[in-house]
């Protein structure tokens, strides 16, 4: 039989957000970065439009990480005390698209830092930097709360990517990028009917959804992925097919994820049947990516310098335009 | 192109007789209709409603083998284009590519190495894809019969001078090597060798509409044991062929695509060709061949394949019985939780990073997380009670305290009553084990 290809034409596509925001548009940045925009399942070409490359932000912290893998010293030892220095190493030689600060250091448990010293830390690291910026909260519902809005209202303009409101605690975030023009990251247990009506609950909040992105939950390869794999794809599924309450783009926390598993961390000498470390770590965190971009990931969180640059090459690779002979 | 349940059940003998193990014929013709029996189950089915049915119920995609014995490797019989929609069948086999010029004892040693115990699991790295780059009939014929003698697995023949190619399928024919490849210039030499062999054959095409054209001058020499290579080796090209392949195959029935399919890295520096395979085992390869071979760059790849592959309906379970975690003594902590595989793992590697050691008792859910279970009443007191009993965890410890997952705090007071412990609210997620662990067990 001869061969016909066959395209799917979907409904929707998925919203276009943009990240930061320069001095004409009422922030300070070099340039901003616009996510989503397809029309089309990942990287397939040939049946729709992929106007914007997924991207991959760097995790600068704003404080010296304690339990991070020994080989990141290599790369960040000298900048780990600086985050300033820290994000500016990131985008200069390490090819970091954006760079995601997450204020770790704000969790009571690590240094409960106050409102005023994240903020400062964000504020360092505007100035240092061109690119938009991600900002993440500890991951303590309350805290966060305190931190955040101070962030948003400082960098009030900036259009930050401020994440993450969860379905029990959306308001105050979201009244904040409302007021302070940034846009939300909005997280959910791997759930896909909790991701739509958070987003429900935020739009009706009056944040367009353009300025949302959201983060379906991400985990590690060994450690569930195939679940936060198929929650991605039955998403960006059901977006295409028309569902305007999930047409956000997607971001993956994956270094969070991915350095927390034995398999990243753990030497040959303790378990030589796994092979050496350094390549098994970066490559853990640079296959978790690999896999979650073919689900219709559109920001990727990463730490490892060397698994970026795989990302990326693989990135530049899945973006070149494909056809059939027929 | 695929025939309605209705359609199906005209061509039944309509007598209900549940021979083929459904309750009715209609029942048995929405099954094959959906792909999940086939025509065979039924004993009574006539002659020509066999043939008007045949091509409708056979599966999409052909099951090919490659191999035998207990190393055999199946490829295809794929029914969806995305695992959420039912599952994935056959994981993509994983061949690492070896040269007829190398010392080839070597290489296959390092090879059958490939093997990684994990979470409970063993992954193995399927084949060896020996490709003749000397050229020369002898040299190649040998390198197969090494690669035949020094190991169990399945192994890829690559060479298409059908000539070089004879001699060495003719030696090892018995394995039932996958010969790679068929092409527009040697199809019909190499499909008269693998029809004489009896070995799978690959067919290798310049592009889809190529692909398919050829497949079909091969199956109309009558052989049908295929696997299909776009010829494409760009990550991008790749992916979008194997995305058509399976699509037109599982969603039009397009007979000339209806074989498993298969890749190759194109890249030389072995960590960017795991990412490479790792695009084509999401999208749909059946098989694909690299050379990276070291442990640490395997691992990342099989274990991706092994996530990708499992029954989304199905979770993995481990043994629900008490396991200890480092140098545990009378005074070790006891952490209940799930037999849940993802979360016992989860729990298992907080525990080890806590540094004290430990009991971790998974209690009997089915297979589900701990807040699931605890809904579905599978995670109760009484069970917490039953499973402490049963693993004689009053003899293994001094003390009669369990930690309990905090998102079953609720569970306190009747896992108290019902077992005569003592309760310890534990963390939500496991990574607060380490700390709740330093806080309330650290000497």
């Amino acid at each position: 039989m001869a061969f016909s290809a066959m395209k799917e034409r979907y409904r929707n596509k998925i919203n276009e957000v943009v990240l930061g925001a320069t001095k004409e548009e009422g922030g300070t940045r070099g340039y901003t970065v616009t996510v989503g925009g397809e029309s089309a399942l990942p990287f397939l070409h040939f049946e729709g439009e992929i106007p914007n490359r997924p991207i991959v932000a760097l995790e600068v912290w704003d404080v010296a990480p304690t339990d991070w893998h020994e080989s990141f010293t290599t790369y960040f030892g000298d900048v780990f005390d600086n985050p300033a220095q820290w994000a500016k190493k990131c985008v200069e030689e390490y090819g970091a698209d954006v760079i995601a600060v997450r204020l770790k250091g704000a969790d009571p448990d690590v240094a409960d830092a106050s409102p005023e010293d994240c903020v400062k830390v964000v504020k360092d690291i505007l100035a240092a930097v061109s690119c938009p910026l991600i900002v993440l909260g500890c991951g303590k519902a309350e805290k966060d709360n305190q931190v955040l809005p101070a962030v948003a209202e400082a960098a009030a303009g900036e259009n930050l990517l401020i994440g993450s409101a969860e379905q029990e605690n959306y308001k105050s975030l979201a009244a904040a990028c409302m007021v302070h023009k940034h846009s939300l990251i909005a997280s959910s247990p791997i759930d896909i009917n909790i991701c739509k009506q958070l987003n429900i609950l935020i739009t009706e909040m009056n944040l367009p959804a353009e300025r949302i992105v959201i983060d379906p939950t991400t985990a590690a390869l060994g450690y569930g992925l195939e679940y936060g794999y198929s929650i991605m794809e039955r998403a960006r599924i059901g977006a295409l097919q028309g569902d305007k309450m999930l047409a956000m783009p997607i971001l993956g926390n994956v270094g969070h994820e991915v350095w927390r598993a034995k398999e990243a961390n753990i030497s040959a000498e303790d378990m030589p049947g796994w092979g050496e470390q350094p390549s098994r770590g970066f490559l853990w965190e640079a296959t978790t990516a690999t896999a979650l971009l073919q689900a219709g990931m559109n920001i990727v969180v990463m730490r490892h310098p060397a698994a970026v640059a795989l990302v990326k090459q693989n990135i530049t690779e899945l973006m070149k335009p494909t056809s059939f002979e027929e | 192109m695929a025939l309605t349940g209705l359609q199906i059940f005209k061509q039944l003998p309509k007598t209900n007789c549940k021979d083929c193990g459904h309750p009715t014929c209609l029942a048995f013709a929405m099954a094959l209709a959906a792909g999940k029996t086939s025509l065979d189950k039924c004993p009574h089915v006539s002659e020509e409603a066999k043939e008007a049915l045949g091509a409708a119920s056979a599966p999409p995609i052909k099951l090919v083998k490659i191999g035998v014995d207990q190393t055999v490797v199946e490829l295809g019989d794929e029914t969806e284009l995305f695992r959420h929609d039912k599952r994935f069948y056959h994981p993509t086999a994983v061949a690492i590519l070896v040269e007829d010029t190398e010392d080839i004892a070597a290489r296959l040693a390092d090879f059958n190495d490939l093997e990684f115990d994990r979470v409970g699991l063993h992954y193995v790295t399927d084949m060896v894809a020996l490709q003749c780059t000397s050229g020369d009939a002898a040299t190649f014929k040998a390198a197969a019969e090494q690669v035949a003698a020094n190991t169990d697995k399945s192994f890829m023949l690559i060479c298409e001078d059908a000539a070089v190619m004879e001699a060495a399928a003719e030696a090892v024919a018995a394995r039932k090597p996958l010969l790679y490849a068929a092409t527009n210039d040697n199809y019909e030499a190499m499909t008269a060798l693998a029809q004489k062999v009896e070995c799978p054959l690959a067919v290798k095409g310049n592009g889809l509409a190529d692909l398919a054209e050829l497949v079909d001058k091969i199956t109309k020499l009558g052989y049908k044991e295929l696997v299909l290579d776009s010829g494409n080796r760009e990550t991008s090209q790749v992916l979008a062929d194997l995305t058509q392949m399976r699509r037109l195959a599982v969603k039009k029935r397009f007979r000339s695509f209806g074989y498993p399919t298969m890749a190759f890295t194109s890249k030389e520096d072995a960590h960017e060709e795991i990412v490479q395979a790792s695009v084509y085992v999401a999208k749909y390869a059946g098989l694909v061949v690299l050379k990276a071979h070291k442990k640490e760059e395997i691992l990342p790849l099989l274990t991706w394949r092994q996530n990708l592959y499992t029954d989304p309906q199905k979770p993995i379970q481990v043994e629900a019985k008490v396991n200890a975690i480092g140098d545990v003594t009378p005074d070790s902590p006891v952490y209940i939780t799930t037999n849940f595989s993802l979360t016992y793992y989860i729990v298992e590697g907080e525990v080890e990073n806590s540094k004290i050691p430990a009991y971790i008792l998974p209690i009997n859910t089915d297979g589900i997380s701990v807040l699931t279970s605890w809904a579905a009443g599978k995670l109760t007191g009484e069970a917490i009670a039953k499973a402490l009993e049963e693993n004689e965890m009053e003899a293994k410890v001094n003390h009669k305290t369990l930690v309990l997952p905090g998102y079953v705090a609720v569970l306190s007071g009747s896992t108290e009553e019902a077992s005569g412990w003592k309760v310890l609210v534990g963390p939500r997620e496991a990574a607060g084990i380490p700390s709740f662990a330093r806080e309330h067990f650290a000497k």
